[in-house]
């Protein structure tokens, strides 16, 4: 088990190295003079280049690599050109909206998707089966920022239960949870379509194995067998769609945030982009990227608690 | 929801007699947030709109209509060779943090703003000042080094505003101004707080508090203005609902003008550009009122020059510039270019741009000109087209007001040359009378006009939704500006 972990964790140190490299590459690289753009078209050109002195832009590019790494492993992520705070503060604000947004959805759509997988298979092919799966296959095709929209006109614009957006801040928990909610909902409908039909096949599979007739034989219902056996072996592909859902959620979460104006990471990368912001593209970028690095690690090593033969084979 | 609940806490007796209650706090959404809270340094729009007469005040400012009234200086004297401003500031003036203003504090903004390390984006407002020293407490004497009939009109703008040495370290996040409303609360990304300033040298305002909201999506806009989340939008982002809003009792939605002339801008240095005549086609090739209802769905006001229709000065030069495709066409076979050409058309975000640009494109292909539309990002645009030059056509709107100045400017990204028009700017400069300074005005915009330098489209409208009990609000944007001074509930 050690030995997987090592493993993993020298993998992991590479990609993120890799990953900065790419993330700075590309941001550098994207056209647009930041100083610039911050003084607009009326600037003289010794303004801008008294802004891009005092921004550090006119230094060569890699010491500029150098210092944002070197910040980062310190854990400074520098100090944001526009908001002229530290990026680590931006970071911290947003975080926790988007993190308690990625964490409300996936309960959402866990709550939602393992009683209907489970329930779907245990009555295949019934018409509990079919209605099931003829719902997911609406939540898979629905676009959630559409939803979203219906979301807003039914209960925050008809019925008034909801604001149509934003988020009043931690201070009072109700309100808080109250404004996450219609987001968390668009952002769990599709999510829990795509995991109930996982849960639901990868169930089906166990159903048909060798252990499960075993189970049987030795005179277990159907539903006993479902669920001392075959439910824990079925978890491993539902785990891999989860990690990879959580990973999606806390960065995919862009348009959602738009549509509830939200102010959460997606939305500060996206103001930060249109502001040539680049030290916070690259700083909030590099975290995600740390961030579903390591959800994957940590769901690795949850395959190897679930399965000994995946630690065998590391 | 916020409002609500400061509502229900406060006055939760008083609830019970609904609808005698006087209200006193506002919920004002604007498209953007604005990026940090220094006036004096960045461009952004957002910044102004938000502290304009609200937090920060200058020596002069605009009104609801764009004329200059005073502001901190409650007079001036203007020496005969119009060289030497004397102003006269307000007594008993504090800054937010109970510092007082004075002419020091005057000299330290100006001469900030026009220092060799500025990072003002609008430094040459401050270009003509010499010297600024300080009289008395309460009198400060600008020296320029040449006349300037705009010196008060400059000393308006958001980025001459008085700000003070003790508190200009932290102005970004913590803006210290003299205003009726002090900054209380910043969530970056959510909304921004604004409190009544009870020790305000002024005429108080009606509201106790004010929270600025920002959302761009014309979605979200809509369902939150709705959902009664926000009480007034300036600037609402989808034109196309407007009129729903009209008919809802609950609303009230208030169309007015910018200082944005919106313009299809022409690289005179490039063929076929540096041709008249092709630029004369290009104009008459151009139905403003179809680009107005199709891409602003009725708002906005043609343009025949580059200049504010709302403005007294205004000359109406439209008849230069009609749409007349044959015209147009005939022009083109006059300048050697019977088979039409192709250029590029860089475009901007805003939708004026882009959905402006695709009628555009169409109305000139029907003469014979083919376009290559490229979209761009501000800053891209900024990069590519304002700073480089690359470009053949593009659309923007011109913001800033009285900007007439731009074309003075051989350097300026159309890049219009022309002696001429610099020396009746130059007379302008140098005139402050009025009737003669109207003469002038006209003269320049004639000019530019008959030389058809650029394609004047129309200026750019402004829609307010607000919730219809809410009185004061400014229907016109002479600047970028929410000012909440004689804002209230109408109770």
């Amino acid at each position: 088990m050690i030995r997987f972990a090592l493993g993993r964790l020298v993998s992991l140190t590479a990609s993120l190295i890799v990953a900065s490299i790419v993330i700075f590459a590309v941001v550098e690289v994207i056209p647009g003079d930041p100083a610039a753009f911050m003084l607009g078209v009326n600037a003289r050109p010794d303004t801008i280049a008294a802004l891009r002195a005092e921004m550090g832009l006119d230094e060569p590019l890699i010491a500029r690599y150098a210092a944002w790494v070197s910040g980062m492993v310190q854990g400074d992520f520098g100090m944001s050109w526009t908001y002229k705070t530290p990026v680590a503060t931006l970071i911290a604000d947003r975080i926790w909206v988007s993190l308690p947004l990625a964490i409300y959805a996936l309960a959402l759509s866990t709550l939602v998707a393992f009683p209907a997988g489970i329930y779907a298979a245990s009555r295949r092919g019934g018409a509990g089966d079919t209605a099931i799966m003829g719902a997911t296959q609406l939540g898979v095709a629905i676009p959630n920022f559409w939803f979203a929209m219906i979301l807003v006109l039914v209960f925050a614009i008809n019925l008034r239960w909801f604001s149509a957006g934003g988020f009043p801040g931690w201070a009072d928990p109700w309100a808080a949870i109250k404004a996450l909610t219609l987001p968390a909902i668009a952002l769990a409908l599709p999510q829990a379509a795509i995991l109930a039909r996982v849960m639901r096949s990868s169930l089906l599979d166990m159903l048909g194995e060798d252990f499960m007739r075993t189970a049987r034989a030795k005179g277990l219902t159907c539903r006993q067998a479902l669920w001392r056996h075959a439910l824990r072996n079925a978890l491993i592909p539902v785990l891999t769609i989860i990690g990879l859902q959580f990973s999606f959620l806390l960065a995919g979460a862009i348009i959602i945030e738009q549509v509830f104006f939200l102010p959460g990471l997606g939305r500060l990368i996206f103001q930060a982009i249109s502001a040539r912001d680049l030290i916070v593209v690259e700083s909030v970028v590099m975290l995600l990227v740390f961030t579903v690095i390591m959800v994957n690690f940590i769901v690795d090593l949850t395959y190897a608690a679930v399965d000994p033969r995946l630690r065998a084979r590391a | 929801m916020h409002h609500f609940k400061r509502l229900a806490a406060s006055t939760a007796v008083v609830l019970c007699a609904s609808g005698a209650l006087a209200q006193d706090s506002i919920t004002v959404a604007i498209q953007l947030e604005p990026p940090n809270l220094d006036p004096t340094s960045g461009a952004a729009q957002a910044i102004d709109s938000v502290l304009y007469a609200n937090v920060f005040e200058g020596l002069t400012r605009f009104d609801a209509d764009g004329a200059i009234i005073r502001g901190l200086a409650q007079s001036w004297d203007i020496s005969e060779d119009g060289l030497t401003y004397t102003f006269n500031l307000a007594a008993g003036v504090t800054f937010h943090d109970g510092t007082t203003m004075d002419a020091e504090d005057v000299k330290f903004s100006l001469d900030r703003a026009r220092a060799e390390d500025s990072t003002n984006a609008q430094k040459a407002l401050f270009a003509d000042i010499a010297d600024v020293t300080v009289i008395g407490p309460l009198v400060v004497q600008v020296t320029l080094s040449k006349p300037n009939g705009m010196f008060l009109f400059n000393m308006a703008w958001g980025d001459a505003v008085i700000v003070a040495p003790e508190s200009i370290d932290t102005i970004a996040t913590n803006p210290v101004g003299t205003g009726p409303f002090a900054f209380a609360n910043w969530v970056q990304g959510d909304r921004l707080e604004l409190a009544r300033n009870d020790s305000y040298w002024g005429a108080a305002p009606a509201l106790e508090t004010a929270t600025f909201r920002f959302i761009s999506d014309p979605t979200a806009a809509f369902a939150a203005m709705m959902a009664e989340d926000v009480d007034v939008f300036v600037g609402f982002p989808a034109p196309e609902n407007l009129p729903q809003f009209a008919a809802d009792p609950r609303f009230q939605v208030l169309n007015g003008n910018t200082e944005g002339e919106t313009i299809l801008a022409m690289n005179n240095q490039r063929e076929p550009f540096d041709n008249p005549l092709v630029r004369r086609a290009v104009t008459h090739a151009i139905d403003r009122q179809a680009i107005i209802d199709g891409a602003m769905f009725g708002q906005g006001t043609p343009i025949g020059t580059h200049f504010a229709p709302h403005n007294p000065d205004y000359v109406d030069l439209l008849a230069n510039s009609q749409f007349d495709p044959d015209l147009s066409r005939s022009l083109l076979a006059e300048a050697g270019l019977a088979d039409g050409f192709t250029t590029t058309l860089k475009l901007p975000p805003p939708s004026y741009a882009r959905r402006g640009g695709e009628i555009i494109a169409s109305q000139l292909r029907a003469v014979g000109i083919e376009t290559e539309i490229t979209n761009l990002e501000w800053a891209q645009w900024i990069e590519e087209v304002f700073t480089n030059k690359d470009f053949g056509l593009s659309i923007v709107s011109h913001t800033e007001p009285m900007d007439i100045n731009i074309y003075a400017n051989p350097d300026y990204y159309f890049q219009y040359d022309n002696a001429d028009f610099r020396a009746v700017l130059e007379d302008l400069n140098a005139t402050t009378d009025p009737a003669g300074r109207s003469a002038l005005l006209a003269q320049a915009q004639t000019i530019i006009s008959e030389d058809y330098v650029n394609g004047y489209l129309f200026q750019l409208g402004v829609a307010t939704v607000a919730r219809a009990e809410i009185t004061g609000l400014w229907v016109n944007q002479p600047t970028a500006a929410v000012d909440l001074t004689g804002v209230s509930w109408g109770n």
